[in-house]
């Protein structure tokens, strides 16, 4: 058990990292993008503009840590 | 061609980097505990990432190209932007710069003092450790092929190419010079690798969740641009925040 507990760790570790919250960001840009292109709107400004403000969160709170 | 022009470099830079980590561990066992071990470490270590990536590599390119480059966007967006913000935070003085010289001394110190644990003609702490230096910082190199490899059309090759390029540079230094690449500028290197890898998962995730680029291909320089100018501009707020509260905390008296 605890190595299935440390192998899943680890490949959190390896991909979502030290913010989970900009994994979380990266997942609602994307989700933001498809549902304004579903509906006929042109969307590739999304994920710039959402990763952006994620990152910036990101680092405030990294520098007030 | 831009396309496989930036796919190219990123997939250069991203492995050389990689390596240059992986050869500071490798040359720091092997020059303290011998060869022998230290080789049949970096080989396991090898043969492991390659069986990954033929594992992996068909059944993800076996996904339909849309939720393909969903899939690779996302992923190569979230890998992109924690090395994006690290080096952001390195470059700002937030976070220590990586350090060659003082990883290859502390990790000698380290094989130094580690006891002999020979079974079978093999010391395990050099196969342990070098297996482990390669084939976690070629985990990544792993990942960076299979993304790219598996979104774009000639991507494995190109990928495949721009490894084996970075192979034989990092590697041909190194034995040349038999010590850690310090001189290679790494924080910027990562800095850069980040911003492409974040660019490749913008524009892919973008596409895979059926929006197109005004520009086409084109369009790849445009984002690169936006984030190189927002990272240089963040870069450049946390520095200053930096030094007024480090101006803050002096003593008054210091002014005099």
């Amino acid at each position: 058990m605890n190595r299935v507990i440390a192998f899943l760790r680890f490949w959190y570790e390896f991909i979502v990292g030290d913010d989970w919250r900009v994994a979380a960001g990266v997942g609602v840009a994307i989700a933001l993008t498809a549902l304004l292109a579903g509906a006929g709107i042109s969307s590739w400004w999304v994920i710039p503009l959402v990763v952006v403000g994620t990152v910036y969160a990101s680092l405030r709170r990294a520098t007030r840590s | 061609m831009t396309v496989n022009l930036f796919l190219f470099l990123a997939a250069f830079l991203a492995c050389a980097v990689e390596m240059v980590e992986a050869l500071t561990i490798v040359l720091a066992v092997g020059v303290t505990r011998g060869w022998r071990s230290t080789f049949f470490g970096v080989g396991t270590a090898v043969l492991a990432l390659a069986v990954l990536i033929a594992a992996l590599g068909p059944s993800i390119s076996s996904l339909p190209i849309d939720v393909l480059r969903l899939v690779v966007g996302g992923l190569l967006l979230v890998f992109g932007l924690q090395w994006l913000r690290k080096a952001i935070l390195r470059a700002s003085g937030y976070k220590p710069l990586h350090d060659e010289d003082a990883i290859y001394a502390k990790e000698r110190i380290e094989a130094e003092r580690a006891g002999r644990d020979l079974r079978g003609g093999i010391d395990w702490y050099s196969f342990t450790l070098s297996f482990k230096g390669v084939f976690l910082e070629g985990l990544e190199v792993a990942f960076i092929v299979i993304t790219f490899g598996t979104a774009h059309r000639n991507g494995v090759g190109l990928a495949a190419a721009a490894a084996g390029a970075a192979f034989v540079v990092v590697v041909g230094v190194g034995v040349l010079v038999r010590a850690p690449l310090s001189r290679v500028p790494e924080n910027t290197l990562k800095f850069a690798v980040g911003l492409l890898l974040t660019t490749f998962g913008t524009f892919w995730g973008a596409e895979g969740a059926g929006t197109s680029w005004p520009g086409s291909d084109a369009a790849l320089f445009g984002i690169l641009g936006f984030y190189v100018l927002v990272s240089l501009a963040g870069v450049r707020l946390l520095r200053r925040e930096r030094s007024q509260s480090a101006r803050l905390r002096e003593p008054r008296g210091a002014e005099t």
